[in-house]
């Protein structure tokens, strides 16, 4: 049994110890939570997408969303960036309330999604793409954009996109249309996109899906060094290999609802979780033995 | 076969009253549709109300055309609010049904018997843009002529300032679409979702670019009032709106230039064609002279059609269009 695994860093050190003395109870009240849950529901027809009582993120901590296909972990998502509307339900974000809330403005307020789908603008250009992410441009508005009062600040923006093509390594690739992008460079291009931003909170709807191993290692550091510049991920992945490879905490979702929590390993251990996935009574821990859920499917 | 009187119906029209109107209404609807995905079938109306705006104020209150001017750019702006508060936060097609049905509901307003004492039911108005040819700066005796066609002093005028506000429709299209705004609402046209996830008002861009549209449409309507000293609602049928778009795709959608090429192509073609097969039936050409003058108007609309869809199926594009935009649609 390995006792740590390869995820490094400061910040991962103190949101380890922050964690480490938060109950494995589905709900458990965290240290210092920047989003705080409560009773979010929203049904489709007859059918209760996600039912959630109470659920807290840890600041500055890496956190994975597991669950089976269908659990609702991507419909959860939408709720919470303001996508779709809850049947009731409220959370706060940072001490604000959040429900009602329209999609822009969840973005202004610093807590920044990316789709299972990826949404890159496939006839914009990589790096029109990138500044479209930036905040509060000038050149946005109507009549500075007609009397052409962005130009400087247009040179910034395309310095802050520039430095960060190239640290996710599609500088090359930056005067190239979106849609010419294979599907993993799109992932890096979103995610590079979000940032643009500068987030508090960023939700990463399965950026590993569809992205080829070599790739996924770099992408994981990103990720990681998301948490080391101070920012609060949440992320949906199906691969446990990579959620025990990165996450602080991790939360299960099955059937809309919250059913455990806990460190990577003891989740996985978890008997409700491999019930959950395997659907029947099975005494393997879900990694190590290599059972894993990428999906490509839905690409 | 007089080819030089074809050669001049086909350059007076390719810069003459209806390219200009047509062309202005094209660059409408290229803020909205081409660039930012906005159906707007309705732009007839948007028109109408320009024109109908100049006419009753000088017709029905006395009072003078300038004034008629910002009112009928207001009423386009609130036309716009009106069809965009309720549909464009819905899908795209929601905007397209309500902008065609708008427009009828608009035009069946302004020919009705129960109007008529304001708009003038189906003879419309007449007489009202003298406060306009005031303005002038060319002498009455004035005038140009290309072969056998002759612009007068009011004509020239009406050109000039026609002219003008197409190149300022234009000026402020391409300052528009390479800044960062011009950047947000392609975005939309795209992925609207996209856009919204980076914090960005998705509807408040939607209805200034409804707005913007609707009224360079009120500056066509100006102009087609004025070159015609006649507003009548059957101007402002949905064909109009329909000319704007084969014009629009005709040049390239989505690009500042397209409006401007297209409505002169367009106009030029649509003319020269239509003296072409008169003077063809006239000088007895074969085939041609089958027809009569009736038939050969309608035939020139039909030849328009297979035009377009020519058109669509080698050069979807437009004269202007980039094509590696169009193929990126498959992936
Ligand atoms: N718009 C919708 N209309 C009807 N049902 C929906 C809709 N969106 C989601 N659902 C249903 O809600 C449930 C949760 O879907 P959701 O996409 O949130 O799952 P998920 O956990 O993200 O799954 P996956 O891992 O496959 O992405 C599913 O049963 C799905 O069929
Ligand atoms: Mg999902």
């Amino acid at each position: 049994m390995p006792d740590s695994t390869s995820t490094s860093g400061t910040r991962h050190d103190e949101a380890v110890r922050a964690l480490a003395s938060v109950p494995r109870v589905p709900g458990a009240p965290k240290p210092d939570p920047i989003l705080v849950v409560d009773g979010v529901k929203r049904s489709f027809g007859g059918l209760t997408a996600v039912d959630v009582q109470h659920v807290e993120i840890q600041r500055g901590a890496i956190t994975a969303l597991v669950g089976p296909n269908g659990a609702g972990k991507t419909t959860f998502f939408n709720l919470l960036t303001g996508f779709d509307t809850p049947d009731t339900g409220q959370w706060l974000f940072d001490g604000k309330d959040l429900a009602g809330m329209p999609a822009y403005k969840v973005a202004r307020l610093g807590m920044i999604r990316t789709f299972q789908l990826t949404k890159a603008l496939s006839k914009m250009t990589v790096i029109d793409n990138m500044r479209l992410g930036a905040k509060n441009q000038i050149g946005e508005r109507m009549i500075p954009a007609i009397l052409g009062l962005w130009k400087s600040q247009e040179v910034a923006v395309t310095e802050k996109a520039d430095e960060l093509l190239a640290r996710f390594k599609l500088f090359e690739k930056r005067a190239d249309f979106a849609g010419s992008l294979s599907g993993g460079q799109r992932k890096l291009l979103e995610m590079a996109r979000a940032l643009m931003t500068d987030p508090t909170m960023v939700m990463l709807d399965e950026p590993m899906a569809g992205v080829n191993p070599a790739l996924t290692q770099s992408l994981l550091e990103h990720i990681k060094d998301l948490r080391e510049q101070g920012m609060t991920v949440l992320f949906v992945e199906h691969d446990m290999d990579v959620v025990r490879d990165i996450s602080d905490w991790v939360i299960v979702m099955a059937q809309g609802s919250v059913i455990a929590e806990g460190p990577p390993d003891e989740v996985m251990r978890d008997e409700a979780v491999i019930t959950a996935y395997l659907g029947g009574h099975h005494d393997k821990a879900l990694t190590a033995s290599g059972v894993s859920y990428t999906e490509e499917a839905s690409q | 076969m007089d080819w030089s009187y074809i050669l001049a119906v086909m350059v007076t029209s390719a810069f003459g009253l209806q390219a200009i109107v047509f062309g202005l209404a094209a660059i409408g609807i290229n803020i909205q549709f081409g660039y930012t995905g906005l159906l707007n079938f309705g732009q007839a109306a948007f028109m109408a109300v320009g024109g109908y705006s100049v006419a009753v104020v000088v017709v029905e209150f006395g009072w003078s055309f300038w004034v008629g001017v910002p009112i009928g750019i207001i009423a386009a702006i609130l036309l716009a609010l009106l069809l965009g508060i309720p549909t464009l936060r819905l899908r795209a097609d929601y905007l397209a049904i309500v902008t065609i049905a708008a427009a009828e509901i608009i035009r069946l307003i302004l020919r009705s018997v129960t109007f008529k004492e304001l708009f003038g039911g189906s003879d419309g108005r007449q007489a009202f843009a003298d406060g306009f040819f005031a303005l002038s700066p060319y002498p009455d005796d004035a005038a140009i002529s290309i072969g056998p066609a002759v612009i007068n002093d009011q004509q020239l005028w009406t050109y000039t300032v026609g002219w003008l506000l197409v190149a300022l429709a234009l000026l402020i299209t391409w300052l528009l679409v390479r800044s960062p705004w011009g950047r947000v609402v392609k975005g939309i046209r795209e992925d609207e979702d996209a856009v919204r996830s980076l914090g960005k008002n998705v509807f408040a861009y939607k209805m200034q670019a409804l707005v913007l549209g609707g009224v360079f449409g009120a500056l066509a309507g100006f102009i087609t009032a004025i070159g015609a000293q006649n507003v009548n609602p059957d101007v402002f049928k949905t064909d109009a709106t329909f000319f704007a778009y084969a014009i629009l795709i005709l040049g390239g959608a989505a690009r500042v230039f397209g409006p401007l090429l297209g409505t002169i192509i367009f106009w030029a073609v649509f003319q020269g064609t239509d003296v072409f097969l008169r003077e063809g039936i006239d000088a007895g050409l074969p085939i041609i002279s089958l027809m009569d003058g009736t038939q050969a108007a309608v035939l020139r609309v039909m030849l328009v059609g297979l035009g377009i869809m020519l058109l669509m199926i080698y050069r979807p594009q437009g004269i202007l269009g980039d094509r590696r935009e169009l193929a990126l649609d498959a992936r």
